[in-house]
């Protein structure tokens, strides 16, 4: 468990617009080799910002005032992320890292089919791989997202909002990298659909030992899927445990705020209507 | 008092390289004011397509759509009027904000078009509808790409409240947001129903929220309407295999963990 894969120290964002905003002070974390981390936290308080800024996939005003983001390889090599210049980041990027882009439905070119898109990513980054080859992968990924192969020529409108986010799950896996960041990837998916994403990826995951951070304010969700989660507040981590500890034993105070908050699907109506 | 009637409203789509679709196959429903249906089911089982319809983003296969009685209007200024009375906060926030108008220019647009408040007071009313949706008077000079996930979604729900419309059409619109703004969102809606009589159709797959805010919930699946109901009943005792399905598919950590390590809490 203690095998590093990624090593966040004293990280911090901020945006420097007229009034800055400091979305991210000082957060450490590590994400071990093989688990589910799951980020939770109130909406704003920076989850995004810290998955954009340890990517290195922040834009003006953003600025990183201070801190060491360092991936320690599988092949044992240790790489500075900040110091990478911006070719080798982004190399780096697609085959190391995958994200699914928080609101990811909407990130799909419009006038390609969705098969064609999938396709794309091999063609660029896995160039001898045969046009045959190509396609069996593009189904087989459609197939593990349960959107299922016969919509390979499908165009992202002809698609429902859940089945587009399962396409850019779909697209994140497709080179097996070996972290994958999910911002909010199944804000649109249903329980029953969701866990069967959930039980594909797992088994990816134990097949190919991949590390998966998984972001969402859906803490129920989370305490079922993570092996440890962060809960973040106003650009700070303010707890880090295992899912266990967070659930039995939460520290601190807003944790358990969270805990308490969401509504239980079987108990009385709280409100009178 | 307005009701919308959703008559016998099938929906078929052409797949590319694969058939057809039936998105919608006989619907029928009715929304009147003062009234929350909460509509769930799986991932494609045609609930934007019904948002679309009602909202005539999308024409209906066969069957119609009844406002008070009379067909709504498909085109022109009648359509235009209908859409201020008839608001829709769509499932995707990021695609549905424009990135190059600030936060202001989202709600107050539809505050001036639809004269609810006048034009001195417009400036006053974007803040009260911002406040409401509890985001920080701080965001209205930013862009749609200057505020995270949630604020988005909210920004898109302050705009659709805008116009004060008699009706809303709510798909997926607090999906983003963690517990606490989402009731607090929920309950913001229940309060405007309270006093203005708004009529909601939430559209979600979280069926807790839903039996929660809502007086009737229908089951979508694969097209048809496979249950349709009280709240309490649909959701406590379900009839169709796949809504007991959902239902027991919903995340309960409590025993999860008492399965897990064989403890309470
Ligand atoms: N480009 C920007 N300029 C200024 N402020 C920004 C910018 N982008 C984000 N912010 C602010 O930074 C804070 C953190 O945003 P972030 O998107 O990281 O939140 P989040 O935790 O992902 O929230 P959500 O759950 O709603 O997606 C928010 O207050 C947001 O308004
Ligand atoms: N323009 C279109 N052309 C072809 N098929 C379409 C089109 N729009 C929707 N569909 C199909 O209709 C079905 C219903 O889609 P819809 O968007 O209504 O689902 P949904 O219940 O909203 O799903 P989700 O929860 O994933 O958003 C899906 O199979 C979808 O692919
Ligand atoms: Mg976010
Ligand atoms: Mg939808």
């Amino acid at each position: 468990m203690s095998d590093p894969l990624l090593s966040v120290r004293d990280f911090s964002v901020r945006y420097e617009t007229a009034a800055p905003v400091d979305a991210v002070r000082d957060v450490s974390l590590t994400v071990h080799r093989g688990e589910v981390l799951g980020l939770a936290g109130e909406s704003g308080c920076g989850k995004t910002t810290l998955a954009y800024g340890v990517q290195r996939l922040l834009k003006p005003p953003a600025v990183i005032p201070g801190g060491s983001v360092t991936w320690h390889d599988a092949d044992g090599t240790d790489t500075d992320l900040l110091a990478l210049g911006t070719d080798a980041m982004m190399a780096f990027r697609w085959d190391k890292i995958s994200m699914v882009f928080q609101g990811a439905m909407s990130a799909l070119n419009p006038v390609a089919t969705v098969g064609a898109q999938l396709a794309d990513v091999f063609e660029v980054h896995r160039p001898a791989m045969s046009r045959r080859a190509r396609t069996a992968a593009v189904v087989e990924l459609l197939e593990i997202v349960k959107v299922g192969g016969a919509r390979i020529k499908s165009y992202p409108h002809e698609l429902s909002g859940g089945m587009r986010q399962r396409i850019m799950i779909a697209m994140a896996l497709a080179l097996r990298p070996q972290l994958v960041v999910m911002d909010e990837p199944t804000t649109a998916l249903d329980v029953l659909v969701q866990r069967e994403i959930l039980r594909e990826i797992t088994s990816l995951r134990e097949a190919f030992g991949f590390s998966v951070v998984f972001i969402t304010h859906d803490l129920p969700l989370l305490l079922e899927i993570s092996d440890r989660i962060a809960v973040m507040r106003a650009g700070q981590i303010v707890e880090i445990d295992t899912a266990e500890q967070i659930w039995f034993r939460p520290q601190h105070e807003y944790t358990r705020t969270l805990l308490s908050s969401f509504p239980r699907l079987t108990a009385e109506r709280k409100v009178a209507r | 008092m307005t009701t919308i009637e959703v008559r016998g409203v099938s929906k078929t789509y052409r797949v590319r390289g694969a058939g057809s679709i039936d998105a919608l196959a006989d619907v029928s429903f009715t929304l009147s004011s003062g009234q929350t249906i909460g509509m769930v089911g799986q991932s494609g089982s045609g609930k934007s397509t019904v948002a679309k319809i009602l909202t005539q983003m999308e024409r209906p296969t066969s069957g119609q759509v009844l406002l008070d009685g009379a067909p709504v209007p498909s085109r022109g200024a009648a359509l235009r009027a209908y859409r201020q009375r008839l608001r829709m906060v769509f499932q995707d926030p990021f695609a549905s904000l424009n990135p190059y108008h600030s936060i202001r220019h989202h709600v107050e647009r539809p505050l001036v078009l639809s004269g609810v408040v006048p034009p001195g007071e417009v400036e006053a009313e974007v803040h009260r509808l911002l406040a409401k949706v509890q985001l920080d008077a701080g965001v209205v000079d930013r862009r749609p790409h200057e505020l995270s996930g949630g604020q988005r979604q909210r920004v898109a729900i302050a705009r659709a409240l805008a116009p004060r419309p008699s009706l809303l059409v709510a798909d997926e619109p607090v999906s983003m947001l963690d517990v606490s703004l989402r009731m607090g969102v929920l309950r913001l809606l229940s309060d405007i129903q309270a006093a203005d009589g708004l009529g909601v159709l939430y559209i979600t797959h979280d069926l807790a929220t839903a039996r929660y805010f809502s007086d009737e919930i229908i089951v979508l699946n694969q097209g048809r309407v496979v249950e349709h109901g009280s709240a309490d009943e649909v959701i406590l005792r379900p009839r169709h295999p796949y809504t007991r399905e959902l239902r027991e598919a919903s995340p309960d950590p409590e025993s999860f963990f008492a399965d897990r390590v064989g403890g309470a809490r």
